[in-house]
């Protein structure tokens, strides 16, 4: 365009025919041919490959999901038919007597996770918000590098732990059963706590503080109300996770034959009564272990279902 | 009334104080500087209340400076926040004015590493004195923020959240503080009727009236705002702006705004920042809102109010 105007001297290498227009127009069709082709290929092998992935993925999701239907399935035909009143009311009889209930390792497990919630969930809370104001000092990093090693412990060790601390010297008891739960839950409550608190916007905070609120009522009136969804959620996750386990109790409340609520004695629970009848040799034993399961799951379920309700309805 | 020196403006303020004598004086006279006229008035008071408001500024920086750990944020501020007056903080941003209203009400303390020298007068007491009481100083000196922040709590309880940290008080009061802050806020006849739901449901607007609400319902003495409008539209901006000159009827207000045309429009004073050298915030001049966007004395105001600058 600039170089054919007419001011321009005329320019010999610059001046074309007809026959070069043509040329070269022949030429810039074939290249935009070979792209055209070249992008086709492209996008042939983009599909195959997309299809191929696609069918993988969906291959893995299904092959995820096939254990926990057939577990679900499973707990639930074998479980179910065990499930009466007599065995939600009734107290462990002796096999001769029809084998009776689980209802002491129902009260024993309500205790158990009660009390670690007790314990730990304060703690827990306070602990998250000493470490979401101080995140940088020794002791806040020291507690932050602790929990992250407590939530990497295998739960048996926290069992082996509380059982050279509260048990040997004394007796199996459900405090000690209780205190190994807490100090599970403990990292649970305290990270997810640190993480909701983390959320809540700074100016909420200025703002308290702003009208003459001290640090503290500002912690509970503003910040954990603000964070209270998520931090109930983190709550019942951390219910959740100890109301199956079996290993730390093992050592601690030991397990038993009897309603019981005395805290210094042994106490039985869901997980223990499970397992103790699933390893005896008697088809009663190992209906009602099935009908066990069936409760701990179902209260596992809940306890997620009931936290994903909590996230999803902001309170306010 | 134009202005040919400083000497004829001790002349003018002299004149203002016979206008003073008259009972006339609750007027403010824009031409005069506020200093020249305190010692005026300190002379033939009209009333004595009066005159040690006027004498005294109720708040008053002296040679403040503010840090952020080594860094000086805020150099040598001495600024008086007159009563029942809007005091307004302009400059360009980075200048420290954020820095300067904070530190009004020590909200800086919650910066790690922040400190201050010199002083903040408040009725004649210095807040950064030792053995005061910190959270005393935010209840007599309020803040409202940048951006509106609601508590995630209803309207009812976001008004009544500074109220109740006083201690339990009858239903029936508090339910009277809520109503009075509320209407001197401009907001109560669009929550009337939904005090119980969340405050988080209103608009931007609204949240910054709740806001000012949340703020005069403690009855503060003085009440600070930093660029309260900047996330507002025109419409909620004016509504704020017709609500501090409700306001001024009863507090002193400082603002900070970088909206020349709101600090024209809604302050008595103002005060000019801006960055020096070493990027330290220095308020280059202090005057009557009318001198500093007529006749700055400093060629930086005159460009920045102008917008020549920034
Ligand atoms: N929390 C902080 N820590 C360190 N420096 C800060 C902090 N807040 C502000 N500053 C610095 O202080 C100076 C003044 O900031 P600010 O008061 O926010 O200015 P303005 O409100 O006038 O825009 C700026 O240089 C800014 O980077
Ligand atoms: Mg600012």
């Amino acid at each position: 365009m600039a170089r054919g105007t007419m001011t321009d001297p005329p320019n010999p290498a610059a001046r074309t025919t007809e026959a070069d227009v043509a040329d070269t127009q022949a030429i810039r069709a074939r290249a935009r041919q070979r792209r055209v082709q070249a992008s086709m290929a492209r996008e042939r092998v983009r599909r195959v490959t997309n299809a191929v992935m696609l069918g993988l993925t969906g291959l893995a999701t299904l092959l995820a999901l096939i254990p926990l239907v057939w577990i679900i399935v499973d707990v639930v035909l074998l479980g179910a038919p065990s499930i009466t009143p007599d065995f939600l009311t009734q107290s462990f009889k002796p096999a001769s007597l029809g084998g009776g209930g689980v209802l002491h390792a129902i009260v024993g497990s309500l205790i158990l996770v009660g009390l670690a919630s007790v314990m730990s969930i304060p703690i827990g809370i306070l602990a998250a918000f000493y470490v979401v104001r101080n995140p940088n000092t020794t002791l806040g990093l020291a507690v932050r590098f602790g929990t992250d090693v407590l939530a990497g412990l295998p739960s048996i060790v926290v069992g082996l732990f509380v059982y050279t601390l509260l048990v040997v010297g004394r007796s199996y008891s459900a405090l000690a059963g209780a205190v190994a739960l807490a100090i599970l839950m403990l990292p649970i409550v305290l990270r997810t706590t640190e993480e909701m608190l983390k959320l809540v916007p700074d100016s909420l905070r200025e703002g308290a503080l702003g009208l003459g609120a001290p640090e503290w009522k500002t912690a509970f009136s503003v910040l954990l109300p603000a964070a209270l969804t998520g931090v109930l959620t983190g709550l019942m996750l951390a219910v959740a996770r100890v109301s199956g386990e079996t290993a730390p109790l093992l050592f601690t409340a030991l397990g038993s034959n009897v309603l019981s609520s005395a805290l210094n004695r042994p106490i039985a629970s869901l997980p223990l009564t499970l397992f103790v009848y699933a390893t005896q040799p008697d088809p009663i034993r190992h209906a009602q272990a099935w009908a066990i399961a069936l409760i701990i799951m179902v209260i596992v379920l809940a306890l997620n279902i009931g936290a994903r309700l909590i996230a999803r309805h902001r309170a306010m | 009334m134009p202005i040919a020196s400083s000497s004829a403006r001790v002349a003018i303020s002299l004149h203002g104080v016979t206008i003073v004598q008259q009972g006339k004086g609750v007027l403010p006279d824009m031409n005069t500087s506020p200093l020249a006229r305190e010692n005026a008035q300190s002379h033939a008071p009209a009333t004595a209340g009066e005159a040690a408001a006027a004498v005294m500024p109720k708040m008053q920086t002296e040679s403040l400076s503010i840090y952020y750990g080594n860094f000086r944020a805020v150099a040598d501020v001495t600024l008086p926040v007159r009563d029942r007056k809007i005091t307004a903080i302009i400059g360009p941003s980075g200048c420290g004015k954020s820095t300067l209203i904070r530190s009004l009400n020590r909200m800086n303390d919650l910066i790690a590493g922040a400190h201050a020298g010199g002083k903040v007068m408040l009725d004649g007491e210095d807040i950064y004195a030792s053995g005061i009481d910190v959270v005393d100083i935010r209840r007599r000196v309020g803040m409202v923020f940048q951006r509106p922040n609601p508590f995630p709590k209803s309207i009812y309880d976001n008004v009544a959240f500074g109220v109740r940290l006083y201690g339990r008080i009858p239903k029936a009061e508090l339910d009277d503080i809520v109503e009075t802050s509320l209407r001197r806020s401009a907001l109560w006849d669009e929550v009337k009727d939904k005090l119980k739901q969340s405050a988080m449901a209103l608009s931007g607007g609204q949240q910054q009236r709740l806001c000012i609400a949340r703020a005069i319902a403690v009855e503060p003495e003085v009440i600070l705002m930093d660029e309260p409008c900047s996330a507002l539209d025109p419409v909620a901006t004016l509504k704020i702006e017709e609500l501090m000159q409700e306001l001024k009827q009863d507090y002193a207000i400082v603002i900070v705004t970088h909206n020349m045309q709101q600090a024209a429009r809604v302050s008595d004073t103002t005060a000019m920042m801006m960055m020096r050298a070493d990027r330290a915030g220095e308020m280059i001049e202090f005057d009557e809102t009318q001198i500093i966007f007529t006749k700055p004395r400093d060629k930086r105001t005159e460009d920045y109010v102008s917008g020549r600058f920034g």
